[in-house]
């Protein structure tokens, strides 16, 4: 089964890579749950985004583009990055995401991935 | 008004808490069947919640609880009209006239405990399911606890409940030459329910509140129920002494305090007190066992704290006993640590490479680190630490790892 584990921080979560006595500890958590994760064969892909500051949405009504800057919802929790997994079944999902540093704090969303339309 | 209400719906709430076990196991001894127990005693919760605001709380709360439920399965029953399901039932409220007076309480809570844990029940939902049933607790708690699905939890525990009606398992206590093997999976049980509340050190969960206590909560009470086991004395030595570091464990942020740098003066005097006298009590048996031997591990550790003494060479020892006993991972682990800290690195570092199955173990890679530091391998220490903080859940422990705690060890 593939999974996508979303990963939302809180804004105190989302404040430690601009603090320099967290920052080492942040990047470090994650880049050690993304190696391990790598390594463990499971990982399909993902990303890390930029803040969701940097965010642009935009919508079409009746022909006309509305742009605006910032995320598509202004929510506490903010997506941080993803990644899709290969693993047997929700429980190893569950396992994996519970790894994740933003699960203490922040959220992990886990969403089965819709197996493309046989051609 | 709205008060009393709250009162009255706080007392029914306690009444629950505490006598859930209790009366689940009388309900469903009788007809084995959990699924119909519970649902009488949730009648007469919703019963009581309905009548005690107006006639006031009966004298004897839990008794009343009983009768209503008793009822209430009975219809159920007669309302099925399937045959021997139904004589089960008149069997019971025979039972129930034959024996008012008499408190069968605790027997029968044990009788429930060894029904949950029986063979014939999937192993991954004996521990789940003896939550449910002896205290009460959701399936979507007891999911939190053990990372589960809360549907395939629920699931889990439906079925357990079916094999249990269906394939006619006993409430009752095993015979004597079986309850050494079945009282193992009991212990287990309980346990696995106290790893998860040790797992969630910070107390940050609150699905996981008061499941350590429940834990010690059961464990005691498998002690005043089978008094002549040592293994059951054991496991409450090991989960006492566990437990008596609780407030030491962590820094005031969530930081992993390893034991050699605990205050010992937070420790509590009174559960290692306990703890050691369930512990001496067990070695009167001369039958040692797998939770006998981790308590006086724990008891070593204990010692060594407050002494001052190194202890690296008997707790290596007790390690070795322990994997002969329980050849589970996290025990070879743990023993190859032991080794490597009383000053065998290299043959440690064989042992820990010998185990399988533990690529993504977490506790396997921060025992890497470890013994690699001990071999003098600092680079190859600081990988596996690095990947032992990307298996992590717990941020403190996440943090040790990062900051290459690994160099000073755990214990002293």
């Amino acid at each position: 089964m593939h999974y996508m584990l979303q990963f939302r921080e809180t804004p105190e979560e989302r404040a430690k890579p601009n603090d320099p006595a967290q920052v080492g500890a942040y990047w470090g958590g994650w880049q050690a749950y993304i190696g391990a994760l790598a390594q463990s064969g499971a990982m399909i892909g993902g990303n890390v985004l930029r803040p969701p500051e940097t965010a642009t949405t935009l919508r079409v009504e009746n022909g006309t583009r509305h742009v605006v800057d910032g995320p598509f919802a202004d929510t506490k929790e903010q997506l941080a990055g993803f990644v899709i997994l290969d693993v047997p079944d929700l429980d190893a999902a569950l396992e994996w995401a519970s790894r994740a540093p933003c699960a203490a704090g922040g959220s992990v969303e886990i969403r089965p991935v819709l197996p493309p339309p046989a051609s | 008004m709205e008060e009393a209400r709250r009162d009255t719906a706080a007392q029914a709430t306690l009444a629950a808490r505490e006598a859930y076990g209790k009366l689940l196991a009388i309900l469903a001894a009788r007809t084995r069947d959990v699924a119909a127990a519970e649902d009488a005693l949730a009648d007469a919760f919703t019963s009581a919640l309905a009548q005690w605001p107006q006639g006031g709380v009966p004298s004897n709360p839990v008794g009343w609880l009983l009768t209503v439920a008793r009822r209430s399965a009975g219809h159920a029953a007669a309302r099925r009209q399937t045959a021997d399901r139904s004589l089960a039932m008149v069997k019971m409220l025979e039972d129930e006239r034959n024996d008012t007076a008499s408190d069968g309480f605790g027997d029968d809570r044990l009788k429930l405990m060894f029904a949950c844990t029986h063979p014939a029940i999937a192993a991954d939902a004996q521990a789940p399911l003896m939550l449910q049933t002896v205290l009460g607790l959701d399936a979507a708690r007891i999911a939190a606890s053990f990372l589960v699905a809360p549907a395939s939890m629920g699931q889990r525990l439906v079925r357990a409940k079916r094999r249990i009606r269906d394939a006619g398992i006993a409430f009752a206590i095993p015979e004597a030459e079986d309850i050494p093997k079945r009282l193992s999976a009991v212990l287990s049980a309980i346990y696995a329910a106290y790893g998860t509340a040790w797992d969630d050190v910070t107390g940050a969960d609150p699905r996981l509140a008061g499941l350590a206590d429940e834990a010690i909560w059961l464990a005691r009470l498998t002690v005043q129920l089978a008094p002549d086991q040592p293994e059951a004395l054991g496991l409450l030595a090991l989960i006492l002494h566990c437990e008596a570091r609780r407030a030491a464990r962590r820094g005031p942020d969530g930081a992993f305090i390893p034991l050699r740098d605990q205050d010992v003066a937070s420790w509590s005097r009174e559960m290692m007190v306990e703890a050691e006298a369930a512990l001496r009590s067990a070695a009167r048996a001369a039958r040692p066992g797998r939770f006998q031997t981790e308590a006086a591990i724990q008891s070593l550790h204990a010692q060594s704290r407050m002494t001052g003494e190194r202890l690296h060479g008997p707790l290596a020892q007790l390690y070795d006993v322990l994997a002969r006993f329980a050849p589970t991972t996290g025990v070879l682990v743990a023993r190859a640590v032991a080794l490597a800290e009383n000053g065998e690195a290299n043959a440690a570092l064989s042992q820990l490479d010998a185990i399988t199955g533990a690529e993504t173990y977490q506790p396997w890679w921060a025992a890497r680190a470890r013994i690699l530091w001990l071999c003098g391998q600092e680079a190859a220490a600081r990988e596996a630490a690095t990947r032992a903080a990307g298996l992590s859940s717990d941020p403190g422990i996440r943090r040790f790892l990062m900051a290459e705690g690994y160099r000073d060890g755990l214990g002293r």
